[in-house]
């Protein structure tokens, strides 16, 4: 058995296999860069290493440095995580010169899979369904035409070195087959310099659905249901969830048994994950296969109960696998969201610095439903510029689906982030979608859902209601406690008193009743008791409303609260009536009007103007480029314009929301 | 009778109360503003409000005045409580006579005034003027003095907090600049000695009232005002938040807030604030709401001079006035704008009984022409003068670097500051190590390998708090996360300080 593993990575995927090894008494070592020091692998760990600056290629991903640290702690395993070094063949190789166990697959099929068009074919051999389509080169436009033809439309045409969706035309007839060759062909050139070109089914209504599979050395190899992955932001996943909504059991076992027998045809050990993409009319069809443990495997756990990393530190070991095919069932359903530091308001910018505030809800199982959180931060910690600016995964477990999802939304209430930009409202909101709740997803949802990006939540009547009776909690709370220090003029606070809670400028009256166990407040037409634990300064207000428990997040703001639950971010005020009438006097200041500035969207450093005042820029030109985070950013012209002023210089700081250019109006 | 003398009573009540009438109070309103009536409804508590000389008149009869009397004479005065605690006030009416100072108005001023100086309550001004009552002449202009004189002598023995709400002209700006806050009210108030016309025919400059005095002239620019809020109802609101954190008066202490938050609440991510290298910033803002008492940091000037922060918290219930320098700002670095106002805020807590806590990371005071021709020795020296004559209980903690001169100013032991810790990243010295270096070791200046090797070797030693802490410079060298509790009861343990003073008029400030 091993006996003291490092983990090749950074971040919440070291915390995750350290958890396991030292369940097993297993000795954990840690790799970490310059900008790592203070992260919490290293502080889990019980030695760590540092293996050189930031930058990922002078440090995670040197082979010489990792084994360098492997011989300086006496590590005799290495868990490569996901990413970095996980799918390079050569890094096995190289562990297994010095005789240190990899914790993964063999390299023979990390390189056979790692080929789209080598683990194409092998599945084809071992019988996988794959993507109907030419392997072969396409010669001309009626060569085109006749693949098509063969496939059967909708077909997609892509560039053969292709990615971003440039060189990628769909095609329903033989003309737009023409045509989209030509223009593939074109753009490949153009955009990769290789302008060749492969035809494939188009997938109509595409699902993502993966399959984790198990193998140990000794051939036995078992699948443990599927994932769905559909909620994705340009190729990232989002949100993820064990079992598919989609699935039935015949379905299931079918793909189940094409993973299997793809994993053994390429002699697959330990725990890998078989790709499909799912049309509409339940057609599966194999994508690729991952050589490595996948960010969403603990909604497999979740709902196995199987510890995977256990399970790889085992096959790793020799062990044969203890787990047959009929011991694996599905119990409940597990939810996983990605908490990003993206700005869902700024089109999902990465946010990084530093974690004034960081508090999960409490894990742990809760009544017939589990809370798990997996993370590499702490409050204080940073989120740096060098790494994927991934803040936690944050999963829940119930009985059934809407249970899981529920328990999520409450989950994300209770999730305090502060100090940068980041997702929670976002994911919140998918959590309220009524499609996503119907399990009527495809890999399109957000694209299609969100065209315009992510506005915000505009909450529900009884959110709404909620956020409002928060703050009336909250107010009376300060003012309880205000009432009990010694003056000479305190006028007692009545039992039964009537407020106003303002917000969006509009008043809604309000009467709250002290009772014996709580309140009674009278809001929007209906009466509600109300319990609350809620102290003065507390950032989150727990509020049992008529026996449904709440949980939002408050803030203290000029005058009033910021209260954030279920997505909606709301300011509101609790007056008194006579204040509330007047408050309605006062003039509504909207937000300067900033159609006709040019705004920085991100702190950085100017590194280019490409126009001047009174030059008049046409829609989509070049107008600055910024550096932000080692990025270089085009800001571009949304329409035509004229440039009237530009303050800034080349070399400037600039803060976010910072005028760049001014245009005429 | 007595019934009609009640009637009477009534109606007379109903006329002062309507002032200027319904027209103008639309007028008013049209404005954005609240009247004066209804602003005092907003600020104090309900139905605490006891109104004097509400029947009061001007006496003039110039230029057709006697005909045109209005009870009250375009100044509502009296008292009631904010949070149960009393406090004096005057809100001037726009809506009678343009809220413009007659010698009556100004007399029913004074009265409350002295009252509140009598009493030792504070008083809270709503201006809303248009200024002199022209047509009263020099006894309008006598009223200004009279209120003027008694806002210095009331300065320091009761707060004084004026809120611009209004147009504030003139003679009529030095009774608010003569009070410890200013707060105004955005896009609906300005302040100015002389008004966009008179700037205009006397220097040609076209500018507008907004530009010359509004809110954001004076909170960025000027730093006449303390701060500003967007309308008339959230800045009465925070005002009685404000007012919480002030004593009564010279003689008393700020009341107390019980608070849930432990003494010793521990910070963990205090311990990775300050980042590794040197030169680069972090938020001051973040290490005083999270020592605060419920992270409640109320803000005095924060629009201007970033580099220093200003204003209130609370420590265990009690108000704490705090002064720190901004890395994020400046690099923190004290200016003639920082200098002041960090001045300014020492004097007023030393005056009413606030302790004051220093959080220090300063590179040293800000070098260049502008700052010398501008004064910054005498500015500075308005800062390192109230530290040196403050009575109150000092508490400095260093967070990183504490650099020649303004080390000697921002609150050390030598100036009689009573406890001094230190932050292990804490830098004690004359200036940072490169500088430092390149004077002591002058002949090596040339190689790059040598100045190298002396700023390692003067980092070593210096930069830690060790130093210090061997002379007894800094009492304790402190894990961040456990700051809160320190300060806690170190003010705690000093609440009893008592200061012997020499005998003097008053001194005398570099002002």
């Amino acid at each position: 058995m091993i006996k003291k593993i490092l983990v090749a990575n950074r971040g919440e995927i070291v915390c995750r296999v350290f958890k396991t090894a030292k369940k097993m008494g297993i000795a954990t070592v840690a790799v970490y860069s310059d900008a790592d020091k203070q992260a919490l692998h290293v502080r889990m760990a019980d030695e760590a290493v540092h293996i050189g600056p930031p930058a990922a290629a002078e440090s995670y991903l040197l082979i010489d440095k990792i084994i360098a640290a492997c011989k300086e702690t006496g590590a005799d395993a290495v868990h490569p995580g996901y990413g970095f070094l996980s799918e390079r063949a050569e890094f096995c190789e190289a562990l297994a010169k010095e005789g240190i166990t990899f914790v993964g697959p063999p390299p023979k099929a990390i390189e056979a899979m790692g080929d789209k068009i080598t683990s194409k074919k092998i599945a084809d051999e071992a019988d996988v369904s794959t993507v109907p389509g030419h392997m072969g080169l396409i010669d001309d436009a009626e060569h085109a035409v006749k693949i098509s033809t063969e496939i059967g439309y909708p077909v997609m045409i892509k560039a053969s070195a292709g990615g971003g969706g440039k060189g990628m035309r769909i095609a329903w007839t033989d003309d737009e087959a023409r045509e989209g060759f030509a223009r593939s062909k074109s753009e490949a050139a153009s955009s990769f310099g290789d302008d060749r070109i492969f035809i494939e089914k188009f997938v109509v209504e595409p699902r993502h659905i993966e399959i984790q599979v198990l193998a140990d050395q000794h051939g036995n190899c078992v699948y443990l249901n599927e994932r769905e992955c559909s909620i994705q932001r340009r190729n990232q996943k989002v949100i993820e969830e064990a079992p598919s909504p989609f699935l039935d059991e015949a379905m299931r076992q079918a793909m189940g048994a094409q993973s299997v027998a793809l994993a053994q045809a390429v002699g697959y050990t330990s725990a890998g994950t078989v790709e499909f993409i799912v049309d509409k009319d339940r057609n599966f069809y194999f994508l690729e296969m991952n050589t490595r443990l996948q960010v969403e495997h603990p909604v497999t756990e979740l709902i196995t109960g199987i510890d995977l990393v256990e399970q790889m530190i085992r096959v790793a070991s020799g062990e044969t696998l203890a787990i047959k095919q009929s011991d694996i069932g599905i119990n409940g359903w597990a939810m996983e969201s990605r908490l990003y530091a993206e700005d869902p308001y700024r089109n999902f910018l990465p946010s990084i610095g530093r974690l004034t505030r960081y508090r999960p809800p409490a894990e742990g199982k809760t009544g017939d439903m589990i809370v798990r959180n997996d993370t590499g931060v702490f409050e204080g910690g940073e989120i740096s510029m060098f790494y994927d600016p991934m803040i936690a995964k944050l999963c829940t477990w119930g009985p059934d689906r809407i249970t899981a999802i529920n328990a999520m939304e409450d989950a994300l209430d209770g999730f305090e982030v502060e100090g940068i930009g980041h997702n929670l409202p976002f994911l919140s909101a998918v959590m309220a979608h009524p499609k996503f709740r119907n399990g009527d997803m495809t890999t399109a949802f957000i694209a299609e859902e969100y065209p315009e990006g992510f506005q915000g939540v505009d909450p529900d009547a009884e959110t709404a209601r909620v956020i409002k009776i928060a703050a009336l909690i909250a107010e009376r709370r300060k003012f309880e406690r205000i009432e009990k220090r010694p003056a000479a003029f305190h006028r007692s606070l009545q039992r039964t008193e009537s407020r106003v809670v303002r917000v969006d400028r509009q008043n809604n009256d309000a009467i709250l009743t002290v009772e014996a166990s709580g309140y009674r407040v009278a809001i929007d037409g209906g009466e509600y008791e109300v319990a609350s634990g809620y102290r003065v300064g507390d950032s989150i207000i727990d509020l049992v409303i008529d026996s449904q428990s709440y949980r939002l997040k408050i803030d203290r703001v000029v005058g009033g609260y910021r209260i954030r639950a279920r997505g909606a971010d709301k300011t509101l005020q609790v007056l008194v009536p006579r204040i509330a009438e007047l408050a309605d006097l006062m003039p509504e200041k909207l937000p300067p009007d900033t159609s006709n500035l040019l705004l920085c969207p991100m702190p950085g450093l100017v590194v280019s103007l490409n126009v001047s005042e009174g030059d008049t820029v046409e829609e989509g030109q070049a107008l600055a480029v910024i550096e932000a985070m080692k990025m270089e950013n085009v800001l571009r012209a949304e329409k035509q314009a004229v440039i009237s002023k530009v303050p800034v210089e080349v070399g400037e700081s600039l803060a976010v929301d910072q005028v760049i250019m001014e245009f005429e109006t | 009778m007595s019934q009609t003398i009640i009637e009477a009573l009534e109606e007379k009540r109903e006329e002062a109360r309507i002032g200027g009438g319904p027209k103008r109070i639309d007028a008013q309103h049209a404005k954005g503003k609240l009247t004066a009536r209804e602003r005092i409804d907003v600020l104090l508590d309900e139905g605490s409000f006891e109104e004097y000389d509400m029947y009061k008149t001007h006496r003039c009869t110039d230029f057709g005045m006697a005909g045109q009397q209005i009870s009250g004479d375009g100044v509502v005065t009296g008292w009631g409580t904010i949070n149960g605690r009393p406090v004096y006030l005057y809100s001037q009416d726009f809506t009678v006579f343009g809220g413009s100072l007659s010698e009556a108005h100004a007399e029913k001023i004074c009265k409350i005034m002295d009252l509140a100086m009598q009493n030792g309550v504070p008083v809270i001004g709503l201006n809303d003027s248009g200024g002199a009552r022209i047509q009263e002449g020099v006894a309008s202009l006598a009223g200004y003095s009279e209120v003027f004189w008694r806002n210095a002598q009331a300065s320091g023995a009761i707060p004084q907090i004026s809120m611009i709400m209004g147009p504030c002209a003139g003679g009529a700006v030095y009774s608010p600049a003569m009070t410890d806050f200013i707060f105004m009210v955005e896009d609906s108030s300005y302040m100015f000695v002389t008004g966009p016309d008179v700037v205009k025919t006397v220097t040609n400059e076209i500018v507008t009232a907004e530009e010359l005095g509004g809110a954001s002239t004076h909170t960025k620019k000027s730093s006449v005002a303390d701060g500003s809020y967007t309308d008339d109802i959230e800045a009465l609101l925070d005002l009685r938040r404000f007012f919480g954190f002030l004593p009564q008066s010279a003689s008393e202490k700020p009341p107390k807030m019980e608070t849930p938050d432990p003494w010793d609440r521990q910070e963990m991510s205090l311990d990775t604030i300050v980042p590794e290298n040197p030169n680069q910033p972090y938020d001051m803002k973040e290490v005083i709401v999270k020592i605060a008492d419920e992270g409640e940091f109320f803000e005095i000037q924060k629009d201007h001079a970033g580099n220093i922060l200003v204003g209130f918290i609370r420590i265990n219930g009690e108000t704490v006035g705090i002064v720190a320098n901004q890395p994020l700002v400046l690099a923190g670095a004290l200016d003639i704008n920082a200098s002041r106002k960090g001045a300014r805020f020492v004097r007023f807590c030393d005056a009413f009984n606030i302790p004051i806590l220093t959080l220090e990371d300063v590179p040293g005071f800000m070098p260049g022409t502008a700052q010398e021709y501008g004064g910054i020795i005498k500015h500075g020296a308005k800062l390192l003068f109230a530290y040196a004559q403050a009575t109150v209980p000092l508490v400095t903690v260093i967070t990183r670097k504490a650099y020649g001169g303004a080390y000697c100013v921002m609150a050390p032991k030598h100036l009689r500051a009573d406890v001094n810790y230190a932050w292990p990243s804490a830098e004690i010295a004359v200036m940072g190590a490169k500088g430092a270096t390149e004077i002591l070791h002058r002949a090596d200046l040339d190689d790059e390998d040598k100045i190298a090797q002396h700023t390692k070797d003067y980092e070593e030693r210096f930069a830690n708090p060790f130093i210090a802490a061997q002379r007894g410079f800094v009492d304790e060298v402190i894990r961040p996360h456990n700051t809160r509790a320190r300060i806690a009861r170190s003010f705690e343990l000093l609440k009893k300080k008592h200061v012997f003073q020499p005998f003097k008029r008053h001194d005398n400030i570099p002002l």
